[in-house]
C-alpha cells in the first residue's frame, strides 16, 4: 500500500539504525508520546536495533488507557439502560471499570455497538428516533474534529436523541506534567504525528524552550520512528532543543485549520483526570454551553463520583514513563490480557499489552545482547 | 493512538463543505469518508484517514524527501568506510 | 435463490404457504415430515436413504475411520463467497481431511428459530447440497428442532462427519520434526474480512470473498504423491496466529515465520489497516498449515498450487527446536524477531 510499505523497508531501517549508532556518544532517555508509536516500536522491534545507551520510555498517548475509571463506570451505567443504543470505538469495550466492562454489559443484554466513525452514531440516531443514542467520545486531538462534527451535525439536524459522553484529552499539558515531575528522566520527545496533523506543532515550541528538550514530530512506520529518533539524538548530541518535523508528508506547522476551527466551536478546554496519573489542569475538552444539551452526563443526570484504582496496578507509573511494563511485579503473572488489572494491559495501544504480546519472552533483550550493536 | 491510514480519493460528492464526502480506496476496498477538513482535496489525492475523517492530505514531495535523506546517509557511510558499503547488520 | 415451483407443504389446515418456520415444524408431526422431505431430503438426494431410520447404516471399507463434529452459529447467515450451510459442510470435511482421511458421510442437525423464513432455510439447504457435491460427500442423516422465537439466532447447524483413512502415516502434532517447513495453501484473512464488510457500523465496499472451500482433494493429492505429511491443521477463527500457537503448544516446539512471506491480498490488507486488524489473527475457512520435511517443500508446493484458489501457497516459516513453552516467533519486516502470541479474545476494530 502506497505511503505505508515504503516506510517498512528493512535496508533503509538498518541504515538509519547504523547512523543512530554512529551518532550516539552518551546515554539518552527519549519518550514516544503516542500509543501507536509504542505499538509500532514493540511490534517491529525497533528498540532492538538501537544502541544500549538509548532508552525509550513509553508515554501516556493512549486515550483508552487514560480515560478515568469514573467515566468507564458512567459509560457502563448508561449502556445498561434499555432505551439506550451505546456506540463506541472498539478499543473501549474491554477496558475494565470498577466491576465490569462494556463487553459484559453487551453480554448481559445492553445494546452496545461498535462504530468506525462518530458519524455512524449520528446515523443510528436518525434511523432510531425512539431510542437514545449515546456515543463514547474518547480520544486525543486527532479524534476531536470528528467528534465535533458529529455534535455539530446532530445540532444542525435537530437530533434530540443523540448525545456524547466526552473524554477528550490533550497532549501538550500531559507533556508538561511529565516534564515538571521531579522524577522525570525524559530528555527528548517523539511527538504524536497524527495529533500534530490536526493541531500543528506551534504549541510545542514554548515547551521545548522552557524545559530545554528537543521535540520531533514523528510518524508511525518503522522508518518514520527511526528517523525521528535520529533527529532527536542529533539535537541532544549537539545540545539543541528545537521542534522539528519528521512527518512532513502529513503535518504542517499550523496544522489543519478547518479542523481546529470546529474543535473551538464545539469544545472548550477543561481540567481532566488521567487514569493512573491524576488531574492535569487544562488537559481535556468538554462541550461548550451551546452544545451542552448533547452532553450525556447532563442528559442522564449522572452525578460526580470518584473511584479508586486497585493498588496493584502500576499503569500510572508506566504512562509517565517511570516504569517499564516488564518491571511491574504483576506483569505476566496477576496481570495479563485475559485478566487485566489496568487499562494499559487491555488497550491494544497500551504499553503493557504491547509488551505482553510481543515481548513476554524478552526476545528483544536476548537479541540486543547477541547483536551488541548494529 | 490515532490509527490513520493513507488512501486514494477515487470520487467526491457533496456541495456543502461540511457534508463533502469522498470514496477512498485502501488497497482495493472502498470506504466513504468525510472530506470536511480537506476542502482542497481532489480526486487522485491521497488522504490520511482516521475514524471516517480525512485529517490531512499526503504531501507527495515531502514523502520523497525522507528517501533523499536516506540516500545521503548511504553516501556518508561509503565515505566513512573508505568507499565500501556495508549493508549487513551483525 | 427463490423457493421452487413444486414446493407445496401439505397441511391439515387449509393454509398452503408457510413462508416462515413455525414451532409446529419441530413437533414431530406432519408439518415436520413435510419440511424434512421437501427442504432437506429432496436437496440432499441420499441414495442410501431407504428406511429413514434413526441412524444411517453405511457400507464400511474395513479400514481406520476418522470421525468429527462441529457446530455453526455464524452471523450473518449469508456472506460473500458462502453461507452457514456451505461453511457447515466444508468445515467438517476439512476437519476430516486434517488427519488425512477421505471424507465420506455427513450428518446435519438443525436448530431453527420460529419465524425463520422458509426461503432462507431452503437456500441454506441447497447450498449444503452443492457443497457436499463439490466435496464429494453425502449428507446421510440429520435432525431438526424448532425453538421459540427469540431463543435462537435464526439458524444453527451441527454437522458430524465420517471419513476413511487410507494411509499409514500419523498426521499429528506429535509427528512434527525440527527443521520441518511450514506451508500455507493460499492467502490468509479473506473469510474474516469478507464477513466484516457486511457488519453493521463497519461496512466497506469490497470484492473480498470468503476463502471457504474443501481441502480434502488437496490432501488426498499430497498423499497420492507420497509426500510425508507430518501435520495438518485448518485455520479457522483466530486466524493463522492462533493455529500456529495451538500446534506449537501441543507439540512443545518453537516455530518461526517470516512476516514478509505471509500471503495477504491487497484489499484484505487495506481492510485490516483501516480497522486496525492484524491479518495473522483474521479468520480463514479454506486455509490450512502443513508441516512437511524441508526436502519435500518444492514438490508439495507444486501439488498444492494446482488446486483452485491455492496459487499463492508458499513456505512461511519453519520448526525451530523443542521448547516446552511452545512459542511462535515472527521475523518483522525490518528483520527483528518478536513473539506471535495467542489472541486473548476476538480482534476489535480500533482507532488507537
Amino acid at each position: 500500500m502506497k505511503y505505508l510499505d515504503e516506510y517498512r523497508d528493512p535496508q533503509m531501517a538498518r541504515k538509519l539504525a547504523r547512523e543512530i549508532h554512529r551518532m550516539t556518544t552518551r546515554p539518552h532517555v527519549i519518550m514516544e508520546i503516542c500509543g501507536g508509536q509504542t505499538h509500532a516500536i514493540v511490534r517491529f522491534g525497533i528498540d532492538v536495533l538501537l544502541p544500549a545507551q538509548v532508552s525509550l520510555v513509553h508515554g501516556p498517548g493512549c486515550p483508552v488507557c487514560v480515560t478515568p475509571l469514573e467515566l468507564i463506570d458512567k459509560a457502563i451505567d448508561i449502556a445498561a439502560r434499555p432505551e439506550v443504543i451505546f456506540c463506541s470505538f472498539g478499543d473501549m469495550l474491554r477496558v475494565p471499570g470498577s466491576e465490569k466492562d462494556l463487553f459484559s454489559v453487551k453480554a448481559q443484554g445492553g445494546d452496545v455497538r461498535i462504530v468506525y466513525s462518530p458519524l455512524d452514531a449520528v446515523q443510528l440516531a436518525k434511523d432510531n428516533p425512539k431510542r437514545e443514542v449515546v456515543f463514547f467520545a474518547v480520544g486525543f486531538e486527532t479524534t476531536a474534529p470528528g467528534n465535533a462534527m458529529a455534535v455539530y451535525q446532530a445540532r444542525q439536524e435537530g437530533l434530540g436523541n443523540f448525545s456524547m459522553l466526552v473524554s477528550h484529552v490533550l497532549v501538550p499539558p500531559a507533556m508538561q506534567a511529565i516534564l515538571s515531575s521531579p522524577q522525570n528522566r525524559v530528555k527528548g520527545f517523539l511527538a504524536a504525528g497524527h495529533v500534530c496533523a490536526v493541531m500543528g506543532f506551534e504549541e510545542y515550541e514554548p515547551i521545548a524552550k522552557t524545559y530545554q528538550v528537543p521535540v520531533v514530530v514523528t510518524g508511525f512506520e518503522p522508518l518514520d520512528i527511526l528517523q525521528g529518533l535520529l533527529m532527536v539524538i542529533q539535537q541532544l548530541e549537539e545540545g539543541r532543543f528545537e521542534v522539528e518535523n519528521q512527518y512532513a508528508r502529513a503535518v504542517r506547522r499550523e496544522g489543519n485549520r478547518p479542523a481546529q476551527e470546529i474543535i473551538k466551536q464545539v469544545f472548550e478546554v477543561t481540567e481532566r483526570k488521567w487514569r493512573g496519573v491524576g488531574s492535569i489542569p487544562q488537559s481535556g475538552l468538554k462541550l461548550r454551553n451551546e452544545y451542552l444539551s448533547f452532553d450525556a452526563e447532563q442528559r442522564f443526570e449522572l452525578s460526580d463520583y470518584t473511584r479508586d484504582e486497585p493498588g496493584e496496578c502500576k499503569s500510572g507509573l508506566i504512562l509517565q514513563g517511570l516504569m517499564k511494563p516488564d518491571e511491574c511485579p504483576s506483569f505476566g503473572a496477576r496481570c495479563h490480557p485475559q485478566h487485566p488489572l489496568g487499562a494499559t494491559m487491555v488497550s491494544s495501544e497500551g504499553a503493557c499489552a504491547a509488551y505482553y504480546r510481543y515481548r513476554r519472552v524478552s526476545a528483544g533483550e536476548d537479541q540486543r545482547e547477541k547483536k551488541g550493536g548494529v | 493512538m490515532c490509527l490513520a491510514i493513507p488512501g486514494k480519493i477515487v470520487s467526491i460528492e457533496g456541495e456543502d463543505p461540511f457534508y463533502r464526502c469522498g470514496k477512498i480506496s485502501f488497497g482495493g476496498i472502498f470506504k466513504k469518508v468525510s472530506l470536511a477538513y480537506v476542502p482542497e482535496a481532489q480526486v487522485g489525492d491521497y488522504a490520511l484517514v482516521h475514524a471516517g475523517f480525512a485529517i490531512n492530505l499526503v504531501d507527495e514531495e515531502e514523502a520523497m524527501k525522507v528517501f533523499e535523506l536516506l540516500n545521503q546517509i548511504g553516501e556518508i557511510e561509503e565515505d566513512l568506510n573508505g568507499g565500501e558499503r556495508s549493508d549487513e547488520v551483525s | 435463490m427463490s423457493v421452487p415451483e413444486n414446493f407445496h407443504p401439505v397441511c391439515p389446515l387449509p393454509i398452503k404457504d408457510y413462508p416462515q418456520v413455525l414451532l409446529a415444524h419441530g413437533s414431530g408431526g406432519q408439518l415436520m415430515h413435510d419440511l424434512i422431505s421437501r427442504i432437506f431430503r429432496s436437496s440432499f438426494h441420499n441414495p442410501l436413504d431407504h428406511s429413514q431410520h434413526d441412524s444411517a447404516v453405511l457400507p464400511s471399507p474395513g479400514r481406520k475411520l476418522a470421525f468429527t463434529t462441529d457446530s455453526y452459529v455464524v452471523h450473518p447467515l449469508f456472506f460473500p463467497g458462502g453461507d452457514i450451510g456451505s461453511l457447515a459442510v466444508f468445515g467438517t470435511v476439512n476437519d476430516l481431511a486434517m488427519s488425512g482421511a477421505r471424507p465420506l458421510y455427513i450428518s446435519a442437525g438443525f436448530i431453527l428459530e420460529e419465524g425463520l423464513s422458509m426461503d432462507t432455510l431452503y437456500r441454506v439447504a441447497c447450498s449444503m447440497a452443492a457443497a457436499a457435491r463439490k466435496a464429494g460427500v453425502s449428507i446421510v442423516t440429520g435432525d431438526t428442532k424448532v425453538v421459540d422465537r427469540g431463543k435462537g439466532d435464526g439458524l444453527y447447524i451441527n454437522t458430524a462427519g465420517i471419513g476413511v483413512i487410507e494411509h499409514d502415516s500419523l498426521i499429528d502434532p506429535a509427528s512434527i520434526e525440527e527443521g520441518d517447513v511450514i506451508i500455507v495453501n493460499g492467502d490468509i484473512g479473506r473469510h474474516g474480512m469478507a464477513v466484516m464488510a457486511t457488519r453493521e457500523g463497519l461496512e466497506y465496499e469490497s470484492q473480498i470473498t470468503s476463502d471457504s472451500m474443501p481441502l480434502s482433494f488437496l490432501v488426498q493429492d499430497l498423499i497420492r504423491e507420497h509426500i510425508p505429511i507430518h501435520c495438518l491443521r485448518d485455520i479457522t477463527r483466530g486466524g493463522l496466529g492462533t493455529t500456529l500457537n495451538e500446534i506449537a503448544q501441543t507439540a512443545r516446539l518453537s516455530l518461526i515465520v517470516e512476516e514478509t512471506c505471509l500471503p495477504v491480498q491487497a484489499d484484505v490488507r487495506g481492510a485490516c489497516e483501516i480497522l486496525g486488524f492484524d491479518p495473522v489473527y483474521v479468520a480463514c475457512e479454506g486455509r490450512m498449515v502443513l508441516f512437511i520435511p524441508q526436502a519435500y517443500a518444492e514438490k508439495s508446493l507444486d501439488v498444492i498450487r494446482r488446486h483452485q484458489d491455492c496459487e499463492k501457497a508458499c513456505v512461511i516459516g519453519k520448526v525451530r527446536e523443542p521448547d516446552p513453552r511452545g512459542l511462535v516467533f515472527s521475523l518483522s519486516p525490518i528483520g527483528v524477531e518478536r513473539v506471535v502470541d495467542m489472541l486473548s479474545g476476538e480482534q476489535l476494530p480500533r482507532i488507537c
